[in-house]
């Protein structure tokens, strides 16, 4: 029962579902496995905030280059067709709306879409924000990759988000463990349900009404 | 003739006064002016507030600025990373004043002061904690946060290459705020791998002209090239690998 896929698994599923000249940001994290499973034969180009369009896999090792780097400031390597920008022109491009697609973790996402993956609120915490406020406002369609429930067993997804808002109303897709789901006017729309898990276990899962697609 | 080349980065940091605002280049180690934070360390201004995308890392660089206890005050998006120890310890000890701004916000508000931006309506931040208190406004059906300009008194960037008149190239990822920076400071100064011959950039190529740079200094090679090709041979941070002088003493063996 409640069958849960593997983050690789999940990584692929959502690979699976970006098309063909699609400009898309992976953020920190969980969603940069999704790069792993982009098919080698189709042109999808990777944006990373820090400045490049065009990105490819990290580099052989003795070949790290510490001016190619990616968010996570991880060593990156340059496609064919790749393109070098400032800050203010990357930010822009998320802004301006030309990204196609962009993939962010969760704390948690409210049925309305709202988002939130910066801060626990936790007293003492030091707060950090990097780009995800610009991202997750900046995307055409914004995908959330997460654990459906957390390490303690509560919903991911919930009815509205308890923690500090990322965004309002931004995210458009949630790609979980145990199913995808749209957000909906009406709230969470079960897209997909992997294994045995139905809309009627999903919905005690999440303690939410749920709508069919 | 126009020479804004400066020798020794001792020399091109030597005016800034206690308590200037400071913008500093670079996401990690990508574009960060090392020589001219060391410089800027040697030199001990003091009551100084920072702009940067972080708030230092390890112990050396802006880190080790914060640890010389010659900031105020930092102005980044994300100044909490696994090894970011010196601001932490600081924050936590109320030494250190924080105004925490969303990456592309920050850009923005640097970009907006260089190019003589009043003020500008962002939708990033929108119904977060980040926009409390600023005004809001709706405009053809979507909300936006009124946000200002970031200007400093001196950019302390990096760049590839200069000429004598300011003009720069970067290289690669490591462009990140530096041309932004150059615009928005009252006093810019670039350290770069070296000044060439004026005429030999090509100017489609400039990305920074030297209207926004008052002052270059060569530091060097960057240790991952060798006559302007890439080389590797280094980390993440430019240190050289030890694997390889391992692999080296294995091969001897």
């Amino acid at each position: 029962m409640n069958t849960r896929i593997s983050r690789d698994e999940l990584a692929q599923r959502i690979a699976a579902d970006i098309p063909e000249g699609a400009y898309v940001n992976l953020g920190i994290g969980a969603p940069t496995l999704v790069a792993n499973f982009l098919p080698a034969d189709l042109e999808i180009i990777l944006h990373t905030e820090n400045g490049l369009l065009g990105m490819g896999p990290a580099p052989e090792s003795g070949r790290i280059d510490p001016d190619l780097i990616n968010a996570g400031k991880q060593p990156v390597t340059a496609l064919a067709g790749a393109a070098y920008f400032h800050h203010a022109d990357s930010f822009g491009m998320m802004r301006g709306g030309h990204l196609d697609v962009c993939v962010l973790g969760a704390f948690q996402v409210g049925q309305n879409g709202d988002l939130a993956n910066w801060s626990t609120g936790a007293p003492g915490a030091i707060p950090a924000v990097g780009g995800a406020m610009d991202l997750a406002i900046g995307a055409k369609d914004v995908y959330v990759m997460t654990d459906l429930l957390t390490k303690q067993g509560e919903s991911k997804l919930v009815e509205s988000c308890t923690y500090p808002l990322t965004g309002v109303g931004c995210v458009s897709r949630v790609y979980t463990d145990h199913a995808i789901f749209d957000v909906t006017p009406d709230g969470f729309a079960v897209r997909e349900a992997f294994g045995d898990n139905t809309l009627e276990s999903l919905a005690e899962l999440t303690g939410l009404t749920l709508v069919a697609r | 003739m126009i020479d804004k080349t400066v020798p020794t980065v001792a020399a091109a940091i030597e005016d800034i006064p206690d308590g200037a605002t400071i913008m500093i280049g670079g996401f990690g180690r990508a574009g960060q002016p090392v020589e001219l934070i060391d410089a800027l360390i040697a030199h001990g201004a003091k009551n100084l507030t920072i702009v940067n995308n972080n708030a230092g890392n390890g112990d050396t660089g802006l880190a080790a600025l914060l640890a010389n206890k010659q900031v105020r005050k930092i102005v980044c998006s994300f100044p909490r990373q696994s090894d970011s120890w010196v601001f932490d310890g600081l924050y936590r000890a109320g030494e250190i004043e924080l105004e925490l701004v969303p990456q592309g916000n920050l850009a923005e508000r640097i970009r907006a002061a260089g190019a003589g931006i009043g003020a500008f309506f962002s939708p990033t931040g929108v119904g977060t904690q980040l926009a409390e208190g600023k005004e809001e406004r709706e405009i053809d059906g979507r909300r936006y946060v009124l946000e200002y300009p970031i200007k400093a008194d001196f950019a302390l960037i990096s760049a590839l290459r200069a000429d004598r008149w300011g003009n720069l190239v970067y290289r690669e990822t490591a462009r990140n705020f530096g041309p932004i920076m150059a615009s928005a400071a009252t006093t810019t100064i670039a350290q770069v791998d070296e000044v060439v011959a004026l005429g030999s950039l090509d100017p489609e190529a400039v990305v920074t002209p030297g209207i926004f740079v008052d002052r270059v200094v060569a530091v060097g090679q960057r240790p991952w090239l060798r006559d302007g090709e890439f080389v590797g041979g280094v980390d993440i941070e430019g240190r050289p690998l030890a694997s390889d002088n391992d692999a080296e003493k294995e091969d001897a063996a």
